[in-house]
């Protein structure tokens, strides 16, 4: 649609994610960003979500890791998708800059996906492990995921941050480890609501089967959201 | 700044100069028709080997002095192979008046012509101060090996002040451009970044069309050297040492992994 | 495209042209934040720490200096030329000729997409879009900081500043980061490199200005075989905070 309008944003679609088309016109993918502290699940969730949709769409992988790799080695290992679709970028020990300040690095890894293994409908961008306020530029993702677990602190939705309050999707992860630590899922149900009002909230335990289908379900909206914008 | 030239002299040093030509013989082999030099350029021609020419740079006297200006030419024509050699390592000696030596050598190789440039150390001793520059143009189709090693300072002396700067174009376009600068008046020279306390330093250059067809991944030598593919069809390998003697292993181990890796490039060594 | 015209190199600055006249632009350029990368490279810093060649602010200044006096002036020479309007596609081969490491090579032409990225944002200009269509894989890096400075306006011996500061600010905040560096003592060991900064850009850009009448090949070459043999061995690291 902006092809039409090409001086509205003459540049856009050479830097950033605000234009939904790639330069020869096609659809780009829906970019979603997964953020959320370390070991909340951030990359047990992109696997799962890779190996429950991977055969009806085609998917790509850009993850942050604060060490080189950790976590696209991870995604190898599980063998969630072929290597060529997963890229890990090196964020010089500050995971937060490289999805928010400076996005240079992730868009080049995103769109390098989509020249060699594409076309792709879904890139899913996984932010290192970081604090409560890392959250993705729009200049980015499309859509971000924020990943928390109950094992973390039933606190965390109370106090906010903006992950929690203003991520297009919260995560609360690891719901069967509840009973063990203590944690009150109505309070954190609650105090979410009172957070982020009518975005939603879902709670996930990814050992289970189908476990991660909260998310997935989300996904699939969003994704037929994005082939209606931008058809 | 950039070494390339050197200014008018205000002290008439030593200025000596010398032209080396290397040229198919016609029965297979190559030919000095032209071995000409003075002063410190006593130049002998050796035994050949197979086709190669060989001239040796003989060390009669410490040169280059402060003030001097020595220039050396040489032109290996189309098809021919010449080997360079000296029989001493060079030490630049500060001059009289503290006025900078140049040292300036202009090589032209010609196509399908193999150079192996191959001379024994440089060693800047205290108070010195060279400009060394080497200007190499290559034929597409010319192969060329070339060491250079710095030794700074002889044993336990400060150096002197050392810049040298290496040019090498192939077919007009350039391949290895680097400049190196030493001792007194190259602040950081001895930080971190540059020699961090080595004092001997050194690269092998290897340029053989071959290498387009059979490149050579990059490949550490220990801590202090490494073998790395250029952008165009040549690798260098870079060191750093204590001495001379050790940097002279760390290249002559680069060399052995050049050459024992691909048996195009392994014939022309 | 008709938005070029009014891209910022096109006016003329109210008080004329000249290095002052377009100073804002060059804070800009050269702010640390510029979303141009940098900030995941340590300029080497990151494998000499490991090597124990920067342990301290003393250390972190010899390894700045020796940076900033070699590769940044070369660094620097680079991007006064393109300033200049020296070509940018020879300027590129010149950089790679003076680059002999692969794994700097590779991070001079990933820093120089990102850095065009931005700077195709910041000052649309033609220039830049030519050299991004001549250079899918990225030129390197001071050649398109050397454009994008034209683009701004700016004069190269602003672009040999903007490079020069790149040689020494980049390690000095990789040694905050992975030395727990007192930060005022590293933006000292900065201060304290001003004076030699002012050598190097005015060197650079001069160096630039005789470069358009004698060949690129009087630009600096100056290189650092520690910096070089170092990033092939951090290149081959398993597990690294930073891509160099």
């Amino acid at each position: 649609m902006h092809l039409d309008h090409p001086d509205a944003f003459p540049h856009r679609h050479t830097y950033s994610a605000a234009d939904p088309h790639r330069p020869d016109g096609t659809r780009r993918a829906l970019r979603i960003g997964l953020g959320g502290p370390v070991g909340s699940g951030k990359t047990a969730t992109v696997a799962a979500l890779c190996r429950l949709l991977r055969d009806e769409l085609s998917i790509a992988v850009v993850t942050n890791d604060i060490y080189t790799r950790e976590d696209a080695e991870f995604l190898l290992r599980h063998a969630v998708l072929p290597p060529e679709r997963i890229t890990a970028v090196e964020t010089g020990a500050c995971p937060h800059t490289a999805i928010r300040d400076d996005i240079s690095a992730n868009l080049e890894a995103v769109e390098d996906l989509e020249d060699a293994v594409g076309p792709l409908d879904l890139v899913l961008v996984e932010s290192g492990g970081d604090n409560l306020t890392a959250t993705f530029s729009k200049g980015l993702v499309d859509a971000q995921i924020f990943v928390i677990d109950v094992a973390g602190g039933d606190d965390i939705p109370r106090k906010g941050g903006p992950g929690v309050t203003t991520a297009d999707l919260l995560v609360v992860n690891k719901t069967d480890l509840a009973p063990y630590v203590g944690a009150d899922l109505e309070g954190m149900a609650r105090d979410a609501k009172a957070q982020r009002g009518d975005l939603p909230v879902v709670f996930t335990s990814l050992v289970a089967e189908g476990g991660v289908r909260p998310v997935s379900d989300w996904v699939r909206e969003r994704l037929a959201g994005w082939a209606a914008v931008a058809p | 700044m950039t070494s390339a030239v050197a200014g008018p002299a205000v002290d008439a040093g030593l200025r000596a100069a010398a032209h080396i030509v290397a040229a198919p013989d016609g029965r297979g082999g190559t030919g000095l028709p032209v071995l000409d030099g003075a002063g410190p350029f006593a130049l002998r021609r050796l035994r050949p080997q197979g086709p190669e020419a060989h001239v040796r740079l003989v060390g009669a006297m410490s040169a280059p002095l402060g003030g001097d200006l020595l220039g050396l030419t040489v032109e290996v024509a189309d098809g021919a192979a010449l080997r360079f050699s000296t029989t001493a390592a060079t030490i630049a000696l500060p001059g009289r008046t503290g006025a900078p030596a140049a040292y300036d050598t202009r090589i032209h190789v010609g196509e399908g012509a193999t150079l192996r440039w191959l001379p024994e150390q440089l060693i800047s001793a205290r108070g010195s101060d060279l400009r060394s520059t080497t200007r190499i143009e290559l034929a597409p189709t010319a192969r060329l090996v070339l060491r250079e090693e710095q030794v700074l300072g002889r044993v336990g002396e400060d150096p002197g002040r050392l810049a040298s700067r290496l040019t090498v174009r192939r077919a007009g376009r350039p391949l290895f451009d680097q400049e190196l600068t030493y001792g007194p008046g190259a602040p950081g020279w001895d930080g971190g970044a540059v020699l961090g306390g080595h004092r001997a330093v050194g690269q092998l250059l290897v340029v053989d069309p071959a290498f387009e067809e059979h490149p050579v991944p990059p490949r550490l030598l220990g801590t202090t050297a490494a073998l790395t593919p250029l952008a165009g069809p040549a690798v260098v390998v870079s060191a750093v040492a204590p001495d001379a003697l050790r940097l002279r292993r760390l290249l002559d181990a680069g060399v052995t992994t050049v050459f024992d890796g691909d048996g195009g490039v392994r014939a022309f060594w | 495209m008709d938005t070029d015209t009014c891209a910022p190199g096109a006016v003329e600055p109210p008080d004329g042209p000249g290095p002052s006249a377009a100073r804002a632009a060059l804070l800009v350029l050269a702010d640390g934040r510029f979303p141009a990368g940098g900030h995941a490279h340590s300029g080497g810093a990151e494998a000499a720490v490991k090597a124990g060649r920067i342990r301290d602010a003393a250390t972190l200044e010899a390894f700045c200096r020796g940076r900033l006096h070699t590769t940044g002036l070369t660094a620097a020479g680079l991007a006064a030329a393109a300033t200049a309007g020296l070509d940018p596609l020879d300027l590129d081969d010149a950089a790679d000729a003076r680059t002999p490491s692969p794994a700097l090579r590779a991070a001079a032409r990933r820093l120089g997409r990102q850095l065009t990225r931005a700077a195709r944002a910041a000052w649309p200009s033609p220039e830049l879009d030519a050299l991004a269509a001549a250079r899918p894989r990225g030129a390197h890096q001071p050649v398109v900081l050397g454009l994008a400075a034209r683009a701004a306006g700016l004069a190269p011996l602003d672009a040999a500043y903007a490079a020069g500061y790149e040689a020494v600010s980049g390690p000095a905040t990789a040694a905050v980061r992975l030395l727990s560096l007192d930060p005022f003592d590293a933006t000292a060991v900065l201060a304290g490199l001003a004076p030699a900064l002012d050598r190097v850009a005015h060197e650079a850009a001069e160096a630039a200005r005789r470069a358009a009448f004698e060949g690129l090949d009087v630009l600096p070459a100056v290189s650092a075989p520690l910096l070089d043999i170092a990033a092939e061995q951090h290149a081959a690291w398993p597990v690294r905070l930073f891509a160099s």
